[in-house]
C-alpha cells in the first residue's frame, strides 16, 4: 500500500468506509430528483428546443439565415464550434493526462468531467454540420468509394483532417469514459431494488464481475487508453488550429495556433469544469470527495494554461510587428482599436488579467471567487474564439469590402440552444449515472482519506 | 464426484490480501477473487498473469498506420492525384507532411476500439450479460475469495474450511455442483 504524507491534505475528508462512498455516490440515482433538478431540466429542456427548432428553420432555409456576408464567411458558427471543443479539452485531459502523472485528486472528478467532454464534442460537431446546408450529404466528408468518377476527400486538407481528429477523439473520449462506468454500473445494478432500474442497469453493466483478473485487465486498458488519449488531446486542438493557421489570411496565418490553442482549450475546459463541478457538489452533498483543495488544484491549472494563453496573446500582438507585414500590422491593430476593441479587450481582461489573481492563495481557494472566475474565463474564451475569426475577416485586402458581423437571431437561437441541449445532457447525466468514479475512489481511500490518514478511523 | 466452490468473504482488501498469502503458502489454489475495485498486489499472490492487451493494442494501432497510409497513398497519389493549387501529389513520401494528421488519427482510433473492443471480449462482458459476480455486495464492500476443491484435491473439504475460517473472513458460503 502506498503511504502518503500526513503533510498532504486528504482527498476524502471525514470518516468514510467503503459501503459510505457508494452510498454517497448512489444516493442521488436512487432517490426521487429534488424539485430543482426538474425546474433546471426544463429550463434547459425548452433553450434546447428553440435551438433545435433555430436549427431546423436554418436547414430548411439556408445558411443565408445566419449574419454572414461576403467579407465575413465564418463567424459565430465555427466561434461556437472552437468554443466548444476547448471545453471538450478538460476531461480527457484530466483523466488521460493527470492518470499517466498519477494523480490521485483526478478520481473524483474526472467522471463528470469526462461526461462533460463528450456533450460539448456532441456540440461542437453539430456546427460543422449544420453549416454543412445540406446535413444529409454529411457522410460525403468520409473517404467512400463513389460514382462521381474517382472523387476522393481531400487529405491534404486541415478540414478533412479536422473530420478524422473529431471523430476519434469523440468515440475514444466515449470508450474511456463506458470502460470507466462499467464497474460503478455493476454497484448501482446490485443495489437496485425496483425491476426497472435493475433491468436498465443489469444492461449498462455489462454483466461485470469484479474478477481479479478482470481488474488487471481494466488497468491495464484504463493505462493503454490514457496514453492514446494524451496525444490525441494535443493533436485535435492543433488540428483545429490548422483550420486557422494554414491559411493566408492576416490574423490566422500564424505558426503559434497549435500550442497557443491547446493551452486555451485547456484553460476553458478547466473553467467549465469548475462552474458544474462547484454546483454539482453542493447539490448532490459530495463536498467530502470534492472540496477545496480539488478546486485549488485546477484553479492551478487555470493560471498556468492562463498565462500561456497571456503569452502567446502577447507574442502574436509582437510579431505582428516585427514581422514587418503591413497586412499582418493592421490586422493586430484593427483588432486592438478597431471596431472590435470592445471584444478584444473582453478577451485580453477575461483571459490574461482574470487568472493572474489565482497567484493569491486565498483566492484560489474560495470556492465563491472560483465560480465567478470560472463563468469570465468561459465568456473570456468564447471571445478569443470570435477576435480571432471575426476581427480577421471583417477588414481584408479590398477596402471597399471591408464590413461588420451582426448575429441573427437565429445566430444566437443556436447558440444558446447548444448550452440548453448541453445543459439537458449533463442533467440526465446528473440523474442517472455515477457522477463519481466510486469505485476508483476507494482504492485511493486508505492512502488519502482523512480518517485513515489521520490514524483517527473508528472500528470499521 | 461433486464439486464444492468455497465463497469465503472479507471486508478489508489488506485482510483479504494477508489472508490470500497465508492460503498459498499453505498450498492453497485459489481460483478467482472478487472485488469492488482492483486490489493492488492480489495478481501475483493467487497466480494472475498480467494481461495481453497492450500488446494487442500496439498490433491494432500498426494496422491502423498502415490501413491509413495504403489508403491515402491509394486515393491522393495513385488513383486521383488531386491537383491544388497547381501542386498535385506525385509520391507519398514527398508529401507525406500533409498526411501525417490523418496517419496519426486513425492509428489511435483503431488502436483504441480494437483494444476495447478485445477487452469486452475477454471478459465476456457485453450489454445485457447477466451478473457474473457471486454475491451483489461484492460492488460495494466486500471482496469474496472463490476456492474449489477440485483444484484442492490433497485437502479435505473439512481441512479447507478451517484453513478459510482461519483468515479473517466475515462470511463463509458453499456451494456443491455436479
Amino acid at each position: 500500500m502506498h503511504k502518503e504524507s500526513a503533510i498532504r491534505e486528504p482527498l476524502i475528508l471525514g470518516h468514510k468506509t467503503y459501503h459510505d462512498i457508494t452510498e454517497d455516490v448512489c444516493r442521488s440515482i436512487e432517490d426521487k430528483a429534488p424539485r430543482m433538478w426538474y425546474i433546471l431540466f426544463s429550463i434547459a429542456l425548452v433553450i434546447g428546443l428553440y435551438g433545435v427548432g433555430c436549427i431546423l428553420y436554418l436547414l430548411g432555409t439556408g445558411v443565408g439565415t445566419w449574419g454572414l456576408n461576403k467579407t465575413v464567411g465564418w463567424a459565430w458558427d465555427i466561434t461556437n464550434f472552437v468554443w466548444w471543443v476547448g471545453i471538450g479539452h478538460a476531461g480527457t485531459l484530466i483523466s488521460a493526462v493527470l492518470l499517466l502523472f498519477r494523480q490521485k485528486w483526478r478520481m473524483a472528478i474526472n467522471r463528470s468531467a469526462e461526461a462533460m467532454t463528450i456533450f460539448a464534442v456532441f456540440m461542437a460537431g453539430l456546427f460543422p454540420l449544420i453549416h454543412m446546408g445540406r446535413l444529409w450529404l454529411g457522410y460525403w466528408t468520409i473517404p467512400l468509394p463513389n460514382q462521381f468518377g474517382s472523387l476522393w476527400v481531400n487529405f491534404n486538407s486541415p478540414l478533412l483532417w479536422d473530420v478524422f481528429a473529431i471523430s476519434t477523439y469523440l468515440s475514444v473520449s466515449l470508450v474511456f469514459w463506458y470502460i470507466g462506468l462499467i464497474p460503478d454500473f455493476a454497484t448501482i445494478r446490485d443495489r437496485a431494488k425496483k425491476p426497472l432500474a435493475k433491468k436498465m442497469y443489469s444492461i449498462l453493466a455489462f454483466g461485470w464481475s469484479g474478477r481479479a483478473k478482470h481488474w488487471n485487465r481494466f488497468e491495464n486498458i484504463s493505462l493503454v487508453l490514457a496514453g492514446l488519449a494524451t496525444p490525441l488531446v494535443f493533436s485535435v486542438h492543433s488540428i483545429v488550429s490548422f483550420d486557422f493557421a494554414t491559411s493566408v489570411i492576416p490574423g490566422w496565418h500564424t505558426t503559434i495556433f497549435p500550442p497557443y490553442f491547446v493551452a486555451g482549450a485547456v484553460f476553458s475546459g478547466f473553467a467549465m469544469v469548475q462552474t458544474l463541478l462547484l454546483i454539482m457538489r453542493k447539490a448532490m452533498s459530495l463536498e467530502a470527495y470534492i472540496h477545496t483543495r480539488h478546486v485549488e488544484y485546477m484553479n492551478i491549472v487555470i493560471m498556468v494554461t492562463g498565462s500561456i494563453v497571456g503569452v502567446a496573446y502577447i507574442t502574436e500582438l509582437f510579431i505582428s510587428f516585427y514581422s514587418g507585414v503591413e497586412y499582418e500590422s493592421y490586422a493586430f491593430i484593427n483588432r486592438l482599436s478597431g471596431p472590435y476593441w470592445w471584444a478584444y479587450w473582453s478577451m485580453m481582461t477575461c483571459n490574461v488579467i482574470s487568472p493572474q489573481l489565482m497567484w493569491f492563495k486565498k483566492l484560489r481557494r474560495s470556492l465563491l471567487f472560483t465560480f465567478f472566475i470560472s463563468i469570465v474565463v468561459n465568456i473570456g474564451m468564447w471571445f478569443e474564439r470570435f477576435v480571432i475569426i471575426v476581427t480577421s475577416t471583417h477588414r481584408d485586402y479590398l477596402p471597399s469590402s471591408w464590413s461588420m458581423f451582426y448575429p441573427t437571431h437565429i445566430d444566437i437561437g443556436i447558440f444558446i440552444g447548444t448550452i440548453g441541449l448541453f445543459s439537458v445532457f449533463f442533467l440526465l447525466f446528473a440523474r442517472f449515472f455515477p457522477v463519481l468514479a466510486l469505485n476508483e475512489l476507494k482504492t485511493i481511500l486508505k492512502s488519502s482519506g482523512e480518517s485513515y490518514k489521520n490514524d483517527t478511523k473508528k472500528d470499521h | 464426484m461433486a464439486e464444492t466452490i468455497i465463497y469465503a468473504m472479507y471486508d478489508d482488501d489488506d485482510i483479504l490480501k494477508d489472508g490470500a498469502k497465508k492460503l498459498v503458502s499453505k498450498g492453497v489454489k485459489i481460483t478467482e477473487v472478487f472485488s469492488p475495485f482492483p486490489v493492488h498486489g492480489i495478481d501475483p499472490i493467487i497466480g494472475i498473469k498480467d494481461t495481453r492487451l497492450g500488446i494487442m493494442a500496439f498490433l491494432y494501432g500498426l494496422t491502423g498506420t498502415v490501413l491509413a497510409t495504403v489508403g491515402m497513398r491509394y486515393m491522393m497519389v495513385v488513383d486521383w492525384p488531386m491537383n491544388i493549387g497547381g501542386k498535385p501529389n506525385f509520391s507519398y513520401l514527398e508529401n507525406i507532411l500533409a498526411f501525417i494528421p490523418v496517419t496519426f488519427e486513425f492509428t489511435v482510433l483503431c488502436a483504441a476500439h480494437g483494444m476495447a473492443i478485445t477487452y469486452f471480449l475477454r471478459n465476456k462482458t457485453l450489454p445485457g450479460m447477466p451478473a457474473q459476480n457471486p454475491d451483489p455486495r461484492t460492488t460495494d464492500d466486500r471482496f469474496v475469495m472463490e476456492i474449489r476443491t477440485d483444484e484442492n484435491q490433497k485437502f479435505s473439504l473439512k481441512e479447507l474450511e478451517t484453513l478459510v475460517k482461519e483468515t479473517g473472513i466475515v462470511e463463509f458460503d458453499k456451494k456443491s455442483r455436479e
